[in-house]
């Protein structure tokens, strides 16, 4: 048997393509896949470069790569850095869909030929062939291998005769695009016509597929070398069938229902392709899977590493990205170490010994009229991974760490979404018809007797899942009709906590009125809450307490030093008795809290912080332990700590596994608001909080106790209070005027944040939606028009303040600081402001004793201040700023929580010779409906950090990284420009632009505005308008958006009438699902087209291209 | 005897909410009905794993109920429990299953075409016992059946949930397989049993001659307890297939290649067969060899045999084809293996196992003679090492 290999290039620098800000489909996992990969590199001895504008991210670090650059990952940019760096090889199979687009499309252009760079790991063309519908179907179809039935189509009509001939339902699917973005399912013409329109704006080629709605879905990750090795390293199954997106699905690892035949059938077939694509290094293969035979086909292959490789990577232990760099490199598998056991070899395929449950999570409840549906386009911003020996206790655990007021599948809904109140016939249309909360309808459908085959017609998920939710379901049952904790028998209490229940479900069960039908019982609303306390105390006194069980890829076949660690009560003896010394070594732990799933506001920034608080304790000689649960992150990258504790982040599991390990302390303040939440309870339980107390962190919390600080230390705060009549809230808008910011209670409503104008809008508002009442008061905060918002990102030791990062947002204030534009140093504040600002903060700092992390947020008018918000503990712009001002804020506030003495730093920001910006990314695109207005909620799902020598260089940079373009010379920009100040503010960058020669298109008072101050424009019509009288099609602002005649929407909300609200937001909305670059801010819109009018003509290739070492402090 | 140490955090667990039943639409029709759910009406009967000079491990019975003993082996495969359960290579064991959730899809029928199963590698269950984490009494596949408890019940197999297989799996890993037996009220109702000691292929094999297929090249399949799909594999490539017991003298048979298959216990208890095998080895007609067909192969070459500590049972087993940059993946079952050093000077390694270097496959250097250690037929497992069949074919039909 002889098996040749091709000679390898000799490498000495190799590029590596990040993917960006995170968005919808393209998330944190990204982050784990690039850092594992440079990793590999740099262990090989190559020099490293990245282009990566995700400023936030453990990649972009200081010593993860040589060379970093913050830059748009787009063909133009990734060209002039390899004109500038020559590397030798270029990696584009870790940064998503945008480095594996960016480089087939240098492919294209023959970048990579005419400078000498050898594309790593899978070739251009392989990806190719598994990117085009067409070249794939036929591709799988020479070695025999069934597909889905589909047709190319280049336009509506030839998508319509397709769909015709496939027969309804059909799947409608845009080539080329990331996480089924522009896809849908449609049952007829109308609904096809819909999709396909908007499908066209983001691809030139749809796909129109016979749909397999109700087949299982099961995926395979499968790695092979250059000798064509190859392995299948994990297989993972959907809870939810067919039709459901995987991002969007419940997923298994490994597969549950699948029988050897079919495990292996897939399995061969996968390998199958990957030999015949030529891969080499980690793919995906997904397939649909008929429930009722072993008929199958491929639904896609993915040659690069993706959502379902990161999770492969940590549902199993195997690490994916870093095996498939070195692969990149030539290596063989059988040359590698299976990096748990350190003894045996990479070529093999892990055995678990435990299931393994992801779990979407959805943010839809931000968005204004965003569709609830869930389907085949991805809508959640993030996932969490469960482990567990039975599916019960895996499920259970994932719903508890979504962290939307979940505590389980059984008795898990909190009241927000009224499931009680819906009737059957309600309950099964939503069975039918999924959206996010999809499991919590299953569970209020079996507590209505509905049955499991009912379930599964509706469903069509395979009634093994069912069963398994049903015995959560009857176990719950039974611990219901246990009138007090000393009914419960010690059998059925261990036989809960097997089954995934915690505590507070179990107490809530027996103490919770809602769960006992007919029973007069003490209805007091917390005695569930204050019972939880007693179950622990009666498991442990029975001795019921989980066991600690390692992930060591092998099942213990081979002995295995692995610190990747997860609890169970499916178990009777914990992994430390043969390999552990917690017992042993009382206080030689830190316990770092995550920061749980990725959401909206909270994401990879704050991975960043617990990466770098582990990095310093590890140095530092502490054993470094973290707590967390989502797959997307490096946090649960095991080699990053020293203990990984795969688990939720409640006080109950924090409790357990600090009872574990005796920890010298716990920081709460890198993680963001998880763990910040669990400060206080912590303390309480006696456990040391490192840095800033518990009782000092709720001062900051406590609206009510902050306040009162404010007012006794003289510094100014707008004006609030709690109220809870209508007629109170008259009065005190009496007192401020309009506009006031309303906060409703979220556990009430789950309703959003909202600035009122007038009486008519707040009655509107609060009225209706029924949400002031006596028992959920809402919070009306006086609202500072115009005002300038700053943020303080800062560090102080024992209440002195030790270094302060003061940040400027370019939009006024009434943008979410998550959304804002942030210009770090600030470039037009007041020496005035900026003193006022600094001694503020020491003053807090002082006050609360801050020793760590903590944020100040500031309005900024007429050259006072005002205190916003105040948070004790890392903010999401800790990364941005410590990689400006080349000062690792998170260095230092660990540092300090350790009682080390920290010198005051000598970098300060206002000696900085450039100017960074960091801007957010939306990802309106894949939330149908929604509308794409900034607002006091935060929307964007991610952000990017870009450097310049001057501004508007930066601003260009960061705009460009988020997806923005610089409109071609020539083409249209719509400008529709709201109120009369954000028209004058506007004035100025749109005689520039007509000056550059783009051709002004402006809707009615743009258009009288522009014409009376002397700027010439084309009357555009509004939706309204082109209603009254269809005559003005032709001009109507989304004629003009679809057919492309514009390459640039300026859209700013002028007032919240019906009728404006109604025209804007379908103007906005067109912009977004046409792909058409969109503004809603007037601040904003200036900045950036200033920014590439003062650039001038070939604004982009002006952009020096820098790499971060080279912007010197 | 029972130790001082039970481990029996689960012997509550899982109490008889689930009715003991086939396909879970059956379960749910018991709820459709006004009928309050019933709790707790068939309490499982417990059960305890006693090993020899171990531990005890108490769980919940799911198969039949009578004692068993035999020696205690663990299996890190995720799928492929009927496969498992039915191949002859597990006679005399108590089988452990690392994979915690057992059951889920339920049993295929008992089919078969022209005397092979279309879904088991035998006709019977063939391990002593079966030790799991959690049991799904609720099962859920078109092909399936019956429940694996109900399965086990026909076949008069015990079967215990509620263990930690996991602990139950270093302790065997660090201490080596080891006898073991299941008991129900009275850790004396059985004595231990070491399978070890006896010529487990003589039980394991056919009684008789056997034939099948009427292809145009002829196989002798020598069966030390041959699984089906070994056969399957033979009649897909159009063999006609004369299978005899272990101590038949096949060389009195006119054939044009011999196939020794895969069989249970110590390959050093198999006199005949290597005997027979050393006569066949003078010729030059193909010889190939899986498992106990591998250690038989070696032995008749004149190396030696040796038991491993806990041998190798698995569906992710490296191995390379030796002096190669070529692995793959091997489904494995056996607890002896070959000693590459013993290997005499016509005879070379074939394949290597990558985790412990142990010996996966012998062949000789000039004639049409190969092994493997690990199942090439897979069933269960994956299937990457099929084409040694091919291999096979290929030789046979380089003879004249």
């Amino acid at each position: 048997m002889s098996f040749d290999v091709p000679n390898f290039p000799i490498l000495k620098k190799v590029l590596l393509l990040g993917s960006g800000a995170l968005k919808i489909g393209e998330a944190g996992e990204f982050d784990y896949s690039g850092s594992q990969a440079l990793k590999a590199l740099r262990e090989e001895g190559l020099s490293t470069v990245l282009i990566n504008p995700n400023i936030a991210t453990v990649q972009t670090s200081e010593g993860t790569a040589d060379k970093i650059y913050f830059l748009p990952v787009t063909p133009f940019f990734v060209k002039k850095v390899i004109e500038k760096e020559r590397p030798d090889g270029i990696l584009l199979s870790f940064g998503g869909q945008t480095a594996l687009n960016c480089g087939v499309e240098l492919y294209r252009e023959g970048v990579f030929e005419k400078w000498g760079v050898s594309v790593l790991g899978t070739t251009v063309q392989a990806i190719m062939d598994t990117e085009d519908r067409e070249l794939f179907v036929e591709k799988l179809g020479e070695i025999g291998v069934k597909t889905i039935e589909s047709v190319a189509a280049e336009t509506p009509s030839a998508a319509r005769a397709a769909a015709e001939s496939l027969g309804y339902p059909v799947i409608v699917r845009a080539a080329y695009a990331l996480g089924g973005m522009g896809s849908g399912f449609c049952d007829d013409a109308a609904e096809l016509n819909e999709t396909v329109e908007k499908a066209f704006s983001f691809s030139n080629q749809l796909l129109i597929e016979k749909s397999l709605k109700g087949w299982k879905e099961v995926e395979y990750e499968i790695v092979r070398d250059r000798y064509d090795n190859c392995i299948a390293v994990c297989n993972m199954e959907n809870f939810d069938p067919l039709g459901i997106h995987t991002g969007e699905s419940i997923v298994v690892a490994p597969s549950q229902t699948l029988t050897n035949d079919e495990y292996h059938m897939l399995r061969e077939l996968a390998i199958r392709i990957v030999r015949h694509l030529g891969i080499v290094g980690e793919c995906n293969v997904q397939y649909a899977i008929d429930p009722m035979s072993e008929d199958y086909r491929v639904i896609e292959v993915n040659a690069r590493l993706s959502r379902s490789s990161a999770l492969a990577s940590k549902a199993t232990g195997y690490p994916l990205a870093f095996v498939a760099a070195k692969l990149g490199l030539g290596m063989g598998l059988h040359q590698l170490k299976n990096s748990v056991t350190k003894s045996t070899t990479a070529f093999f395929e892990p055995a678990l010994d435990y299931i393994v449950c992801k779990i979407p999570r959805w943010d839809l409840g931000k968005f204004e009229g965003v569709s609830h549906e869930i389907g085949s386009s991805m809508k959640s911003v993030g996932e969490v991974m469960a482990i567990g020996r039975t599916f019960e206790e895996a499920i259970q655990k994932g719903l508890r760490m979504i962290a939307q007021g979940m505590h389980g599948f059984a008795a898990g809904a909190n009241s927000r979404l009224k499931l009680g109140a819906a009737t059957l016939e309600e309950l099964e249309t939503a069975l039918a018809t999924p959206t996010e909360n999809r499991i919590f309808v299953i569970a209020e459908a079996m507590t209505r007797g509905c049955s499991i085959d009912r379930i599964h017609q509706l469903t069509r998920i395979d009634r093994w899942f069912l069963q398994r939710l049903w015995d959560i379901h009857t176990c719950a049952e039974r611990v219901a009709d246990c009138d007090d904790l000393e009914d419960l028998s010690p059998d059925l209490l261990r036989e809960a906590k097997q089954k995934g229940f915690s505590d507070y479900q179990i107490s809530k069960l027996i103490y919770n009125p809602d769960y006992k039908p007919g029973k007069t019982v003490d209805d007091r609303f917390n005695v569930a809450e204050e019972r939880r306390g007693d179950v622990r105390s009666l498991r442990k006194r029975l001795g019921i307490v989980p066991v600690v069980k390692q992930i060591d890829t092998l099942a213990a076949e081979y002995p295995a030093q692995t610190n990747y660690l997860y609890l169970t009560y499916n178990g009777s003896e914990s992994d430390w008795v043969d390999s552990g010394d917690s017992r042993n070594s009382i206080g030689k732990s830190i316990i770092v809290l995550g920061s749980g799933a990725y959401r909206i506001g909270s994401s990879v920034e704050f991975d960043w912080c617990g990466v770098n608080a582990l990095t310093v304790l590890r140095k530092k000689g502490w054993r470094g332990v973290m707590i967390n649960y989502n797959p997307e992150t490096v946090s649960t990258d095991y080699d990053v700590c020293d203990r990984l504790y795969f688990e939720e982040l409640t006080f109950e599991r924090v409790m357990d596994i600090v009872e574990l390990e005796n920890p010298r302390g716990v920081i709460v303040s890198t993680g963001g608001q998880i763990p910040n939440n669990l400060a206080l309870p912590l303390q309480r339980a006696g456990v040391p909080i490192l840095g800033t107390s518990a009782m000092n962190i709720d001062k900051a919390e406590d609206r009510h106790k902050f306040s009162s600080m404010l007012d006794r230390l003289g510094i100014e705060q707008p004006r609030w209070k709690e109220l809870r009549t209508m007629d109170e809230i008259h009065a005190f808008v009496e007192e401020v005027g309009y506009p006031v910011l309303v906060r409703p209670s979220y556990v009430l409503s789950g309703a959003a944040m909202h600035v009122c104008s007038n009486a008519a809008e707040l009655e509107r508002y609060l009225g209706e939606a029924s949400l002031v009442s006596r028992s959920h008061p809402v919070v009306v905060s006086e609202f500072i028009e115009h005002a300038k918002e700053l943020e303080v990102d800062a560090v102080a030791s024992k209440g002195e303040l030790v270094a302060c990062a003061i940040s400027e947002h370019i939009e006024f204030a009434g943008v979410h600081s998550g959304d804002a534009t942030i210009q770090f140093p600030p470039q037009r504040l007041y020496v005035e402001t900026v003193r006022q600002v600094r001694r503020t903060a020491q003053r807090i700092a002082s006050e609360l004793a801050i020793t760590g992390p903590f944020n100040i947020q500031f309005l900024a008018k007429d050259n006072r201040i005002k205190v916003i918000e105040c948070n004790l503990r890392a903010s999401r712009s800790f990364p941005f700023v410590s990689k400006v001002l080349k000062l690792n804020l998170i260095e230092l506030a660990t540092w300090a929580m350790l009682g080390e003495d920290v010198q005051k730093p000598s970098t300060n920001e206002f000696d900085l010779d450039y100017v960074g910006i960091k801007a957010s990314q939306f990802s309106f695109s894949r939330l149908q409906n929604a509308d794409p207005v900034l607002g006091v909620e935060m929307a964007s799902t991610g952000e990017v950090g870009c450097l310049g020598d001057d501004f508007h260089e930066a601003i260009l940079k960061a705009a460009l990284s988020v997806g923005m373009r610089v409109p071609e010379k020539g083409k249209g920009i719509l400008i529709s420009s709201g109120t009369l100040r954000s028209k004058v503010d506007l004035l100025d960058c749109a005689k520039r632009l007509y000056e550059k020669g783009y051709r002004l298109y402006a809707t009615e008072g743009s258009y009288e505005f522009l014409t009376k101050n002397g700027v010439s424009s084309i009357r555009a019509y509004q939706p309204s308008e082109v209603e009254e009288d269809p005559n003005r099609a032709l001009l109507g602002a989304m004629d003009l958006i679809r057919e492309k005649k514009v390459d640039l929407v300026v859209n700013i909300p002028k007032n919240l009438t019906e009728d404006e609200l109604n025209n804007g937001y379908k103007v906005r909305r067109c912009a977004v699902d046409h792909n058409v670059p969109l503004f809603t801010n007037a601040r904003l819109a200036g900045a950036f087209i200033d920014a590439f009018c003062e650039l001038g003509g070939d604004a982009l290739s002006r952009l020096p291209i820098k790499s971060w070492d080279e912007y010197r402090v | 005897m029972f130790s001082d140490f039970v481990f029996s955090h689960f012997m509550f667990s899982h109490a008889g909410n689930v009715p003991e039943v086939s396909k879970i639409h059956e379960v749910s029709k018991a709820h459709e009905a006004d009928e309050p759910v019933k709790k707790d009406s068939h309490a499982p009967r417990k059960a305890s794993l006693i090993l020899e000079n171990g531990p005890v491990f108490q769980g919940c019975s799911f198969g039949y109920e009578a004692p068993a003993a035999g020696e205690v082996v663990f299996n890190t495969s995720m799928v492929g429990y009927p496969e498992s359960l039915t191949d002859p290579s597990y006679v005399g064991q108590i089988l452990t299953v690392t994979y915690p959730l057992v059951g889920n899809y339920g049993v295929p029928p008992d089919t078969r075409k022209d005397g092979v199963y279309d879904y088991y590698e035998s006709e019977k269950i063939h391990v002593t016992g079966l030790i799991i984490s959690s049991y799904s009494a609720g099962y859920s596949h078109w092909n399936a059946a019956k429940s694996l408890g109900e399965w086990l019940k026909e076949h008069q197999v015990p079967g215990i949930y509620g263990i930690d297989t996991r602990m139950l799996t270093k302790f065997l890993r660090e201490r080596g397989a080891m006898n073991g037996k299941i008991v129900f009220e009275d850790p004396n109702e059985i004595p231990f049993d070491d399978p070890s000691q006896r010529n487990l292929v003589a039980e394991a094999s056919c009684g008789e001659i056997i034939r099948y297929g009427n292809g145009e090249k002829h196989v002798v399949l020598v069966d030390c307890g041959v699984k089906h799909n070994i056969i399957r594999c033979f009649l897909a490539r159009n063999v006609r297939i004369t299978r005899v017991p272990w101590d038949y003298d096949f060389n009195l048979l006119d054939y044009d290649g011999l196939f020794i298959s895969n069989g249970p216990g110590d390959p050093a208890l198999c006199h005949v067969a290597v005997e027979n095998l050393r006569v066949a080895m003078r010729g030059d007609k193909p010889i190939f060899g899986i498992c106990m067909g591998n250690q038989l192969m070696a032995l008749a070459a004149g190396a030696k045999t040796y038991k491993l500590k806990y041998g190798h049972r698995s569906h992710n087993q490296p191995v390379q084809v030796y002096g190669t940059n070529k692995c793959f993946v091997t489904s494995q079952n056996h607890g002896y293996a070959v000693d590459t050093e013993t290997l005499p000077g016509e005879w070379e390694p074939l394949f290597v196992n990558m985790n412990d270097q142990t010996n996966e496959g012998i062949r000789h250097k000039t004639k049409p003679f190969f092994s493997a250690q690990f199942h090439p037929e897979a069933s269960s497992g994956p299937t990457d090492t099929e084409f040694l069949f091919d291999r096979f074919m290929a030789a046979m039909n380089m003879q004249k």
